[in-house]
C-alpha cells in the first residue's frame, strides 16, 4: 500500500493523544481511590490539553487524505457497519467528554462527577483507538492487516507514546517521576513485544490467495503476460507500491532501535529529567512514524497478484 | 434478482472492445459522470476505467496457452466495499444486487477500494469521488431502448460473444444455465465475497480426427495412373 503521510501523522499523533489522556484519567482515578503520588490538578489539565491538541491535529490531518472533503460530514452516518464511521463518531463524542473532564478538574468539581467524567474519557479514548485499528484489521484483501494483532498494536503503541508524554509533562512540572518511568518502561515492553510478534507472524504468514485462486486456474503455473494498460492506473498507484525486502529489514530494525531501544536506554541509564524524557519522546515518535510507514509499505493488497506482483 | 455477468474465458480473445465500449458508454452517463483521462495525448496516458483486461500465460511451453481475463465489478453478494463505506455513498440495491456509488455522497476516502479484492473501484482525481462498474444500470432498465439492447455496453460490444448478462438467481436464465453446464466459477472465492460475476473455463478440446495407421497400398489402376501422370 502506498504510505499516506497524512494518515501516518494522524494515527501517530492522535494515538499518542488518546494514550496520554487515558493514562492521565487512570492515574486520576487511582488517586481518587486513595493512591498517592498521582498528578496534580494542574498537571492533569496541562497534559489533557496537550492530548486534545494531538488528537485534534491528527483528526484534521486525516481529512487531508480525502479527495472530496466537502462530504466528510457524511462520514458519521454508517455507524452500524463501518469502522471508519465508528471511529469518527467516537472521536467526536470524545472531544466534549474530555473537554468537560478537564474543565471539572480545573474547576475543582466534586469527586463523583469528576470520577465519572474521567472514566468516560478513558473508555472513549480506548474505543476510538480500537476503531482505528479495526479499520485496517477488517480489510480481508490485505493479509498483513487482517489480524487481531493490528488493533492490539494500535492500543499498545498509543499507550506507549502516551506514557512517555506523561513522563515528559510530569518532569516538566517537577513532579517526582520514578513511578512514571516504570509505567513508561512497562508500556515500552508491551508495545515492543506486540510489534515483534506482529513482525514475526507477518514473516511466517502464508497467503491463501495466489495467482491460481485469483484466476481460477487451480493447478497450472500462471504468469502475467501483459497488464493491459500502458501506464500507471489508480490501482498501480495505490496498491503496487513496493519496498525492497532488504530495505524493509533495515527499516524495521530502525523501528526497534529508534522507537524502543533508544528510549529504553535513556530511561534506564539516567535519572528521568526533562531532557531525558524529551529525548525518549522524540526517539519514540520518529520510531513510530517509521513503524507506521512500514505498516503501509509492507501491506500487500491481493489486487497486486493480478498485476503480476 | 442477482444481476451479473458471465464471462467465457474459452472464447474471450482479449481484444479490449468491452473495455472501450464501457468507457464510451459510461463516460457520458449520468450515473457516475465523466470518466476522467489524465494526459490522454501525453507521454503517460492514464485514466479511470470500469473494466480492465489482463493477459496471462497458463502452463509451460509447449503445453502453454493464453488466458485473457476481463475484470469489472463482481457485484459481490458479500460486498465489503459497501460495509466499510462511512458515508453511505456505496450501496447494494436490494432489488437486483447491483452495487453502486452515490457520487453526491462520496468523500473520496479510498477505503472501499482497499476493501475490494478485485480492483474494481477507481478514484476519479477530477471529481474526487470513487467510481466503478454500474452494470450499465442506465441501459438495462431503459424502456426507450429496443429490448435486445437493454444489456450492458460491454456485452453488446464483445465480438466473440464471450460476455453474457443475466439474473444469476434465476436457474432458468441463459446465464445460470451456462454457469451450470460449463462449470462456471468466481474469482478469489476463498475471500468469501461471493462474487456474482462468473467465469466459464476452457471447454474440453473437441477431438480432431487424425490418421493413426498408414494407408493401405493403392490398387492396380491407381498405381498405373500414378505412373502415367507426372506430378
Ligand atoms: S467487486 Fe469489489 S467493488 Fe464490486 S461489489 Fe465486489 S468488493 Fe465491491
Ligand atoms: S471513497 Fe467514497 S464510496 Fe468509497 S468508502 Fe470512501 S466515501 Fe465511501
Ligand atoms: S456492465 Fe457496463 S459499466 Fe460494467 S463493465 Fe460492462 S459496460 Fe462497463
Amino acid at each position: 500500500m502506498k504510505p499516506a503521510l497524512s494518515v501516518i501523522f494522524f494515527t501517530v499523533s492522535s494515538g499518542a493523544g488518546f494514550g496520554l489522556i487515558a493514562l492521565l484519567g487512570l492515574a486520576d482515578l487511582l488517586q481518587r481511590a486513595g493512591g498517592a503520588g498521582g498528578p496534580s490538578d494542574r498537571e492533569i489539565a496541562a497534559g489533557g490539553l496537550i492530548a486534545l491538541v494531538l488528537v485534534a491535529a491528527g483528526l484534521l490531518s486525516s481529512t487531508l487524505h480525502l479527495a472530496n472533503p466537502r462530504n466528510a460530514w457524511r462520514a458519521f452516518s454508517r455507524f452500524r457497519t463501518s469502522w471508519l464511521s465508528r471511529e469518527g463518531v467516537f472521536a467526536l463524542a470524545f472531544f466534549p467528554m474530555a473537554a468537560g473532564y478537564l474543565a471539572l478538574v480545573e474547576l475543582g468539581a466534586g469527586e463523583g462527577p469528576r470520577a465519572i467524567a474521567a472514566a468516560c474519557t478513558v473508555v472513549l479514548a480506548w474505543i476510538t483507538l480500537y476503531c482505528t485499528g479495526m479499520i485496517y484489521a477488517s480489510l480481508k484483501p490485505i493479509p498483513q492487516w487482517h489480524s487481531p494483532l493490528v488493533p492490539i498494536g494500535y492500543l499498545a503503541l498509543g499507550h506507549y507514546s502516551g506514557a512517555l508524554l506523561l513522563l515528559a509533562v510530569l518532569a516538566c512540572a517537577g513532579h517526582p517521576t520514578s513511578p512514571y518511568v516504570d509505567l513508561a518502561l512497562g508500556w515500552l515492553v508491551v508495545a515492543a513485544a506486540v510489534k515483534l510478534v506482529y513482525y514475526a507472524s507477518m514473516a511466517r504468514a502464508n497467503a491463501r490467495t495466489t495467482i491460481n485462486t485469483a484466476t481460477g486456474i487451480s493447478r497450472a503455473r500462471v504468469r502475467l503476460l501483459d497488464v493491459g494498460h500502458s501506464h500507471g492506473t489508480f490501482l498501480t498507484d495505490e496498491f503496487c507500491f513496493s519496498v525492497a525486502r532488504a530495505h524493509a529489514r533495515v527499516g524495521k530494525a530502525l523501528v526497534v532501535l529508534v522507537g524502543f531501544v533508544i528510549p529504553l536506554l535513556a530511561l534506564l541509564l539516567s535519572p528521568a529529567t526533562l531532557p531525558v524524557a524529551i529525548l525518549a519522546v522524540a526517539a519514540a515518535t520518529v520510531g513510530l512514524i517509521l513503524e507506521r510507514w512500514f505498516f503501509f509499505a509492507e501491506a500487500r493488497h491481493v489486487v497486486r497478484i493480478y498485476h503480476g506482483l | 434478482m442477482k444481476l451479473g455477468l458471465v464471462i467465457d474465458l474459452d472464447t474471450c480473445v482479449g481484444c479490449h472492445a468491452c473495455a472501450v465500449a464501457c468507457k464510451e458508454w459510461n463516460g457520458s452517463s449520468a450515473v457516475s459522470g465523466p470518466l476522467s483521462d489524465y494526459e490522454p495525448y501525453g507521454a503517460e496516458p492514464s485514466g479511470v476505467w470500469f473494466n480492465r483486461i489482463r493477459h496471462y500465460e497458463i502452463g509451460e511451453y509447449p503445453d502453454n496457452k493464453t488466458l485473457n481475463l476481463p475484470m469489472s465489478c463482481m457485484h459481490c453478494e458479500d460486498a465489503a466495499c459497501v460495509t466499510v463505506c462511512p458515508t453511505g455513498a456505496s450501496y447494494k440495491r436490494p432489488e437486483d444486487g447491483i452495487v453502486l456509488i452515490d457520487q453526491d455522497k462520496c468523500m473520496g476516502c479510498n477505503l472501499c477500494s482497499w476493501a475490494c479484492p478485485y480492483g474494481a473501484r477507481e478514484l476519479d482525481r477530477s471529481s474526487g469521488t470513487m467510481k466503478k462498474c454500474t452494470l450499465c444500470v442506465d441501459r438495462i432498465y431503459d424502456l426507450e431502448l429496443p429490448v435486445e439492447e437493454r444489456q450492458p455496453a460491454c456485452v453488446l460490444a464483445c465480438p466473440a460473444h464471450a460476455r453474457m448478462f443475466g439474473d444469476l438467481d434465476d436457474p432458468d436464465s441463459a446465464a445460470s444455465q451456462a454457469v451450470r453446464e460449463r462449470g462456471g466459477f468466481g474469482l478469489m472465492s476463498e475471500l468469501g465475497y461471493k462474487p456474482v460475476n462468473q467465469y466459464l473455463p476452457a471447454r474440453k478440446p473437441r477431438p480432431i480426427p487424425v490418421q493413426t495407421s498408414p494407408s493401405p497400398p493403392p490398387g492396380r489402376t491407381r498405381t498405373f495412373i500414378n505412373r502415367m501422370i507426372k506430378r
